[in-house]
């Protein structure tokens, strides 16, 4: 099975170099057999890669310990799942898995403009195949998957070894969410290889328009959702199993998944400018050929040893071929921009500093500034030694500093933005815009500051997250009035109806109260409180408005592990409310141990427990007891967004009333699916049904 | 005004007020790497400021005192009596042998109070095949 699989990964490479060379020879001669097999070369590194996967995870699964990455990550008692997850718990497994999740994006792409847009996709062709080619050297010849164990026997005879069994994964990726967070986190950084591909394609082959930026629309706003639900499902990974009371530590790892989504999120909306108004085209180039760099960057970040991490993968040979890499990636997009930057002039320039346009400016402004904050302090370590010969790192205070006033300015533009006018805006529709939310979020700060929100900060976001929130329900409701006055029917279905027939726009506005929801849940950070106390049978230890009653202290065998558990009482307000048990399992595969957290979680906080070890004097077991406000609605927040991203991404229902205002598209193309349903959403969307 | 000017002034504003904050959270939170045969050459201002080392937990020498852990980190058979006083609970994979990376500030009597510790089990997420011969 390991040979059908290196077997496999070998055709696929094969194919990859043929869908470059066929692709080039395709654009120069222009000829469609040439033009539909690189194409379809392009399409079957999918399937071989599926192929290879498959074999990989059957030799997960049939305990194949002669294979060094299955002895490595696997074991005998490792539940199923586990053996399927343990494909991307490793560098070359999650290597492979990479290049999976690349060629099924590339297969979805090509097949579905497999007869549209002839004069882009041969272009799309070769750079798709070059990215995949990359990652196929490096399945095929630096990280295979499939290395067997041999010793060199006398004579220089290799003899094959299988071990009896394996290492078993590790204890801290023995966790439910290991199957869900990779494989998101993974979609999302190789989904923006897409509108990277159209941009670069379109650039070098001076595509007229903005026509790559309608067709890679939904593709960004896919890898952008699955960007968002992996880091969230990364912090709560990390807050669930890590046992430290956080979700975001600054590391390396969540910074180089945080800076492809920052600069993806800036992109997602400067778009819009260039849209409406042929503005920023240069910009959106680079910013999509950044967002992809960064893609790749964080990777080679996180796996090259380059800055050490917790989380980090060991010292590895990839690193150079990462360098590589980029450096061509680069060099290719300023080449590129160069030759042709001619053609990505500006149609119209900035009329006002109060106006849709100039909050876009800012947005991107202050999320590219996130981005470079935390990018510098990612790589502090690196330009310190090289500036001055000294290795200098910097910590959270740092990140916070920067990034929290920029969050709250974020926080601050999601609410003003929508509502300004394109060009420029009056006085009065300031007034009406913003009057009423306004005062809402003023009177929210007059409540919350009595309430005990006397941190700045977190003052300045309840009242920013009443007001954002309060301008997009306005939004809502003035929509739904005009329709329901229109056309009979209540506010809510009317309201209902609104939002299928521009998803793109109330999508948009759901994922905005999305964020709001998430920054509610940061802003609980400024309370959070904890306490570590020794216990015996019986002793209490009260924090916020519980007590916490040591009721046990056992031992308990589990399927692959033994676990030391700590029965604990939770009193609420004197109540006996429920049973918590903090553990630490310890795998007998391994010789290593896991903290279980215990956490009961409200939305109004979370009461985490840590089973911090025993105390080797008096045997008694620690408890660190942590009390975090507000954390649920961090993880309530993202799955708004999520759902938010998949409504935008619904094609929009046959439009009745807002229709006839734009005469141009008929309501039929709404219907039709994919590409061309984009067009015709763009002429309305951001229309203000009241003007 | 200029629209342009304007602008300007904005953004002007924006980058001038984070660049300020960057320089203080810089301040505030920098921390040198050294490692435990650099710290015996360090001058006294430089002993003196935040730092991180690492090294390899010396088997044996994990003491759990009310208050603090004590252990000995150990890199190319130099020493350093490390105390461990902060209020996170330390990771599972810090035990004996495990390379770990403290942060904290080195003490007049030659024993480091680390506020963090981070640890990494040293066999693990590495690719290393063993085959030992079995």
């Amino acid at each position: 099975m390991d040979l059908f699989g290196s077997f496999a990964l070998l055709l696929a490479f094969v194919c990859a170099i043929y869908a470059i060379i066929g692709g080039i020879a395709a654009i120069r001669t222009r000829n469609p057999f040439l033009i539909k097999s690189a194409r379809n070369a392009g399409m079957a590194v999918c399937g071989l890669i599926g192929l290879a996967v498959a074999s990989l995870v059957y030799l997960f699964l049939s305990d194949n310990f002669s294979i060094a990455y299955v002895v490595q990550h696997s074991s005998r008692t490792q539940p199923t799942f586990l053996k399927i997850a343990a494909l991307w718990s490793g560098q070359e497994g999650s290597l492979l898995f990479w290049s999976l999740l690349l060629s099924v994006y590339i297969f979805s792409v090509l097949w579905s403009y497999r007869s549209k847009h002839p004069e882009l996709m041969p272009y799309v062709g070769v750079i798709l195949a070059t990215v995949q080619l990359f990652f196929l050297v490096l399945n095929n010849f630096i990280a295979s998957p499939f290395k067997m164990i041999g010793v060199a026997g006398p004579g220089g005879v290799i003899s094959w070894l299988t071990q009896p069994d394996g290492r078993g994964l590790t204890p801290l990726l023995q966790y439910p969410e290991m199957i869900i967070h990779p494989p998101m986190l993974y979609s999302g950084y190789t989904g923006f290889t897409i509108p990277f591909a159209f941009a670069l394609a379109a650039l070098i082959g001076r595509y007229p328009g903005e026509k790559w930026i309608h067709l890679t629309r939904r593709w960004t706003m896919i890898a952008w959702c699955f960007q968002s639900a992996g880091i969230l499902l990364g912090a709560h990974w990390a807050y669930a199993v890590l046992g430290w009371g956080g979700y975001w530590s600054w590391d390396p790892v969540e910074n180089a998944s945080l800076m492809p989504w920052l600069t993806g999120t800036a992109f997602l909306h400067s778009v819009m400018m260039q849209e409406k108004r042929g503005m920023m085209k240069v910009w959106n180039v680079w910013l999509v050929f950044i967002t992809f760099t960064l893609c790749i960057f964080g990777t080679f970040l996180t796996r090259s040893g380059v800055i050490s991490s917790v989380h980090a993968f060991a010292q590895s040979d990839i690193g150079p071929w990462f360098i590589g890499f980029l450096i061509l990636i680069l060099s290719v997009c300023t080449a590129a921009y160069l030759k042709n930057r001619d053609y990505l002039k500006s149609d119209n320039k900035l009329d006002s500093v109060v106006s849709r346009e100039s909050s876009f400016l800012f947005n991107n402004l202050i999320l590219l500034v996130a981005c470079i904050a935390v990018l510098s302090g990612t790589v502090f370590p690196v330009l310190s030694e090289w500036a001055t010969g000294q290795k200098i790192s910097v910590g959270a205070p740092f990140f916070n500093r920067i990034n929290i006033p920029i969050g709250l300015m974020l926080l601050f533009l999601t609410g003003v933005g929508p509502l300004l006018a394109w060009r420029r805006t009056s006085l009065d529709s300031l007034k009406r815009n913003f009057g009423v939310p306004l005062a809402g979020g003023i009177v929210a700060g007059a409540i919350a500051w009595p309430l005990g929100f006397k941190d700045l900060f977190s003052l300045a976001c309840v009242i920013l997250s009443v007001f954002v929130t309060m301008t997009i329900l306005l939004e809502f409701y003035r929509g739904a009035r005009v329709i329901s006055a229109r056309g009979g029917g209540n506010i809510f279905s009317s309201a209902i109806q609104l939002t299928l027939r521009n998803t793109r726009r109330y999508g948009g506005y759901v994922v905005h109260f999305g964020i709001v929801l998430v920054f509610i849940g940061i802003s609980g950070q400024a309370f959070n409180q904890d306490k570590q106390m020794e216990m015996t049978s019986g002793s209490q230890m009260r924090i916020g408005r519980y007590t916490l009653v040591c009721q046990a202290f056992d031992t308990v065998p589990g399927p692959n592990y033994t676990s030391e558990r700590v029965s604990i009482e939770v009193m609420k307000d004197g109540r006996e409310t429920m049973m918590l048990y903090p553990e630490k399992r310890n795998y007998g595969d391994s010789q290593e141990s896991g903290t279980m957290v215990a956490i009961s979680s409200t939305p109004r906080e979370d009461l985490y427990l840590v089973y911090a070890g025993h105390s080797p004097q008096s045997d008694r077991p620690v408890i660190h007891a942590y009390l975090n406000p507000l954390v649920k609605w961090v993880w309530f927040g993202g799955v708004v967004v999520v759902l938010g991203t998949i409504l935008a991404l619904i094609p929009n229902r046959a439009p009745a009333i807002v229709m006839q205002a734009v005469a141009q598209t008929s309501p039929g193309t709404a219907h039709a699916s994919g590409a061309q349903a984009i067009p015709a959403t763009v002429h309305y969307e951001g229309r203000r049904f009241d003007e | 005004m200029n629209t342009k000017i304007k602008f300007g002034v904005g953004v002007g504003i924006i980058l001038v007020t984070l660049t300020a904050l960057g320089w203080v959270g810089v301040k505030e939170s920098k921390t040198y790497y050294h490692t435990i045969a650099e710290i015996s050459g360090l001058s006294q201002s430089e002993l003196s400021r935040h730092m991180r080392v690492s090294g390899n937990v010396a088997p044996g020498t994990i003491q759990h005192l009310p208050g603090r852990i004590d252990f000995v980190l150990v890199e190319e058979n130099r020493r350093l009596p490390v105390s461990y006083t902060g209020t996170d609970p330390l990771p599972d994979t810090f035990k004996d042998d495990a390379q770990a990376l403290v942060e904290g500030r080195l003490g007049a009597d030659g024993r480091f109070t680390a506020d963090q510790v981070q640890a990494k089990c040293a066999s693990k997420y590495e690719v290393a095949p063993t085959p030992s011969g079995k």
